[in-house]
C-alpha cells in the first residue's frame, strides 16, 4: 500500500472506525448538535453533558466513513473531562493539523494533540479535511448552544472546509 | 487487451476495434498514483479523443472570431463552422431543423430553459408537473422551483427495489392537471433506462408535453427524438466524448416558436429600440449572448467520432461490459448492487457491507481507478434505498473487461484494509 494512504488510514484510525468509543445517545445531555456533509451523506449528532464549564460527558451518533466516524470517536476520548475552552483550543490545534500545507507538514505535529495526530495525514487528501472536521464542528456548535444544523458546506472562509449553518 | 464483444441483438456485427479506440484518448496513457488509469467515472463526465482536441485547438490557432456579426474573414468561418456543428446535431438526434436545435451551456440550462420559458407560460396554480423518482437534481429543482412559483405541485412516480419506475404509478399519476411530464432517459444514480417512448404516448394522451433528460442516454444508445416523439430532449457535450460547457436543447418547432426568450441580450434579437425589441429567428431567439464557440465547433467533432464509430457498436460493446462487471461485482463478498433494472446501461451503483463509498474510492484511486462515490446529484434516489451514498462505476468505449478485473481487485484491497 502507498505510504500516503497508509498514513491516512493509520491502524489507531482504522481501529476506532471499526469501534468507535462514546457512540449512542446521552439522554441527559444539556448541549447537542447536528452536522451534515451534504458532498458525501455523512451525518453527525454530538451530545453533550456540560457541568458548569466542563464537558463531563459527550457521545455521538451518525453514519459516514472511516475518516469522520474515528475523527468524532477520537474527539469525545480526547475532550471528556477537559473545559470548554481547552476543548475549543484543541478543535483550534487539530484543525491545523488537518489543513496544514506540505511546508507545515514537515515540521513535527503539535504534542498538544496527543492521540490526534494520527489525523496527520489527512492534508494529503483534500476532499477529506471535511470528513475528519465534521464532528468537531458539530461539537462547536454544540457548545456555543447553536441548534441550527452544522453543514460542511455552507462556508464563511475560503478553505472550504470550515462549517457553517445550513439555512 | 481483448477486443472481442457478443453482439447483443444482431447489431454490431463487426466488434469495435478496443485497441484503436483506446489509442485515440491520450489521457489513458497517464498513470494514477503510478498505475495505469482506470477511468471508471463516465457518468460525471467523459474524456476526449484527440480528434475533439486539435478542433478546439484549431479553431483557436487558425480561425477564430466572434460568430453571427462580422463580415471579415475569420468571422465567417467561424460562424460556418459553428453552424455546421449544429447541423451535426440535427443529423444526430433526428430533428426535422435546425431550428429545432438549441446551444446552451448542458443540460442543466435546457431543462431550465424550458422550465423558465415554457414552463412559466403554461404551469398555472393547481397545475401539476410529473416527474420519476430517479431523477437528477437537475430535472427535480427546476420544477419545483416552478411549482412554487405557480402554486402548482409536483408529483413522482416512485421507482421500485429494482431501480426501475413503476409504469402503474406514472399512469395513475398522470392527469388532466398534468402539464408537463420530466423524465430521464438513463438515470445517472442507478443506470435504468426508462420507456420513454411510452412514456411520451402517455403524457400525450393525457395532454402534456414531455420534456427528456438525455444527459445519460446519448453517449449510449443511438437517439431519435421523432421516432420518441418527445416535445423537448436535453442533453450535454462532455458526457458524450465533447467539451465541458456545451449542450443541446432540442424543442418541437411549433412549441419552440410561440415561447417566450429565456434570457435576454446579444444574438437573440432581431432589432432593439428603447422602445421596442424585435426577437430573433429560431434557435437564435433562445440563445443570448456569445457562445462557447469552440467548445461547439469541436462538440461537432465529437458527434463526428462517435458516428464514425457507430452508436449501435458503442451499446454492444458497453452491454458486454456492463454484463461482465455485473458478473464479477456480484461475486465480490459483502457486495451490494443499487439498481438492477431489466434494461439499464453501463452504470454500476453499489455499496460494501460495513464500508463507506468514501473510502472504497480513496483506496481505489490508489490503485489508479477513478469512481464515482457519493449520492450523485440524486439524493432521492439514496433515500428510496435508505443509503446516504453509492461507490458508482461507469463504462464508457475504451474502456476493458481488463479495467474490470482491476476494478475487483481493487475491491479485494478496499476489504482487507476495512474488513
Amino acid at each position: 500500500m502507498s505510504s500516503s494512504l497508509r498514513e491516512l488510514y493509520q491502524e489507531v484510525i482504522l481501529d476506532h472506525s471499526k469501534k468507535p468509543r462514546n457512540f449512542g445517545s446521552l439522554p441527559e445531555a444539556t448541549r447537542q448538535a447536528d452536522g451534515y456533509n451534504p458532498l458525501c451523506g455523512d451525518r453527525a449528532t454530538v451530545f453533550v453533558r456540560l457541568d458548569g464549564d466542563t464537558v463531563a460527558d459527550v457521545k455521538f451518533q451518525g453514519a459516514g466513513c472511516s475518516i469522520s466516524t474515528a475523527s468524532a470517536s477520537m474527539m469525545t476520548e480526547s475532550i471528556k473531562g477537559r473545559s470548554r475552552a481547552e476543548a475549543e483550543a484543541l478543535f483550534e490545534r487539530f484543525h491545523k493539523l488537518v489543513t496544514r500545507d506540505s511546508a507545515a507538514a514537515e515540521q513535527a505535529v503539535d504534542p498538544a494533540l496527543g492521540k490526534l495526530a494520527v489525523f496527520s495525514g489527512v492534508w494529503e487528501f483534500p476532499v477529506r479535511v471535511k470528513c475528519a472536521s465534521l464532528a468537531w464542528h458539530t461539537l462547536k456548535a454544540a457548545l456555543d448552544g447553536d441548534d441550527r444544523p452544522v453543514s460542511t458546506e455552507v462556508s464563511e472562509s475560503s478553505s472550504g472546509d470550515a462549517g457553517g449553518h445550513a439555512r | 487487451m481483448s477486443t472481442r464483444t457478443e453482439p447483443v441483438s444482431g447489431v454490431a456485427a463487426v466488434p469495435l476495434d478496443l485497441r484503436s479506440v483506446r489509442a485515440d484518448f491520450p489521457i489513458l496513457n497517464r498513470l494514477v498514483h503510478d498505475r495505469p488509469l482506470v477511468y471508471l467515472d463516465n457518468a460525471a463526465s467523459s474524456q476526449k479523443p484527440q480528434a475533439v482536441i486539435d478542433a478546439e485547438r484549431a479553431v483557436y490557432e487558425s480561425y477564430y472570431a466572434n460568430i453571427h456579426r462580422g463580415v471579415h474573414q475569420l468571422s465567417m468561418q467561424s460562424t460556418d463552422a459553428y453552424e455546421a456543428a449544429r447541423a451535426k446535431v440535427k443529423r444526430f438526434i433526428g430533428a426535422a431543423s435546425t431550428r429545432e436545435v438549441i446551444f446552451t451551456r448542458g443540460t442543466t440550462e435546457g431543462i431550465n430553459l424550458v422550465a423558465s420559458s415554457y414552463g412559466r407560460r403554461h404551469v398555472a396554480a393547481g397545475d401539476e408537473v410529473l416527474i420519476t423518482g430517479l431523477e437528477h437534481h437537475s430535472n427535480i429543482v427546476p420544477w419545483q422551483m416552478l411549482c412554487d412559483e405557480k402554486g402548482a405541485s409536483l408529483k413522482v412516480a416512485p421507482i421500485g427495489e429494482d431501480g426501475a419506475v413503476s409504469m402503474d404509478e406514472f399512469e395513475r399519476l398522470l392527469g388532466p392537471k398534468t402539464r408537463i411530464v420530466a423524465v430521464s432517459h438513463v438515470s445517472n444514480a442507478l443506470g435504468s433506462i426508462n420507456p420513454v417512448r411510452r412514456m411520451t404516448e402517455l403524457a400525450h394522451a393525457a395532454g402534456a408535453v414531455v420534456v427528456i433528460d438525455g444527459a445519460q442516454a446519448v453517449p449510449h444508445m443511438k437517439i431519435d427524438v421523432a421516432a420518441l416523439g418527445c416535445d423537448f430532449y436535453a442533453f450535454s457535450s462532455h458526457k458524450l466524448y465533447g467539451p465541458t460547457g456545451v449542450g443541446v436543447l432540442y424543442g418541437r418547432q411549433a412549441l419552440l416558436e410561440e415561447m417566450p426568450p429565456y434570457q435576454g441580450g446579444g444574438d437573440m434579437i432581431l432589432s432593439v429600440t428603447f422602445e421596442k425589441t424585435t426577437y430573433n429567428e429560431l434557435p437564435y431567439k433562445f440563445e443570448a449572448g456569445t457562445p462557447n464557440i469552440a467548445g461547439g465547433i469541436a462538440f461537432g467533432a465529437a458527434l463526428d467520432y462517435v458516428s464514425g464509430i457507430g452508436l449501435e457498436r458503442i451499446a454492444a460493446h458497453e452491454h458486454d461490459l456492463l454484463v461482465y462487471a455485473t458478473e464479477r461485482l456480484s461475486a465480490v463478498p459483502g457486495l451490494r448492487l443499487v439498481g438492477t433494472a431489466s434494461e439499464k446501461a453501463a452504470v454500476l451503483s453499489f455499496v460494501l457491507e460495513g464500508i463507506h463509498p468514501h473510502d472504497i474510492g480513496t483506496v481505489l484511486d490508489y490503485e489508479g481507478v477513478a469512481i464515482r462515490t457519493g449520492h450523485h446529484c440524486a439524493q432521492p434516489v439514496m433515500d428510496r434505498f435508505c443509503i446516504p451514498a453509492t461507490a458508482r462505476a461507469s463504462f464508457a468505449v475504451y474502456n476493458t473487461r481488463e479495467e474490470v478485473d482491476v476494478l475487483v481487485d481493487g475491491l479485494a484491497r478496499v476489504r482487507e484494509l476495512f474488513a
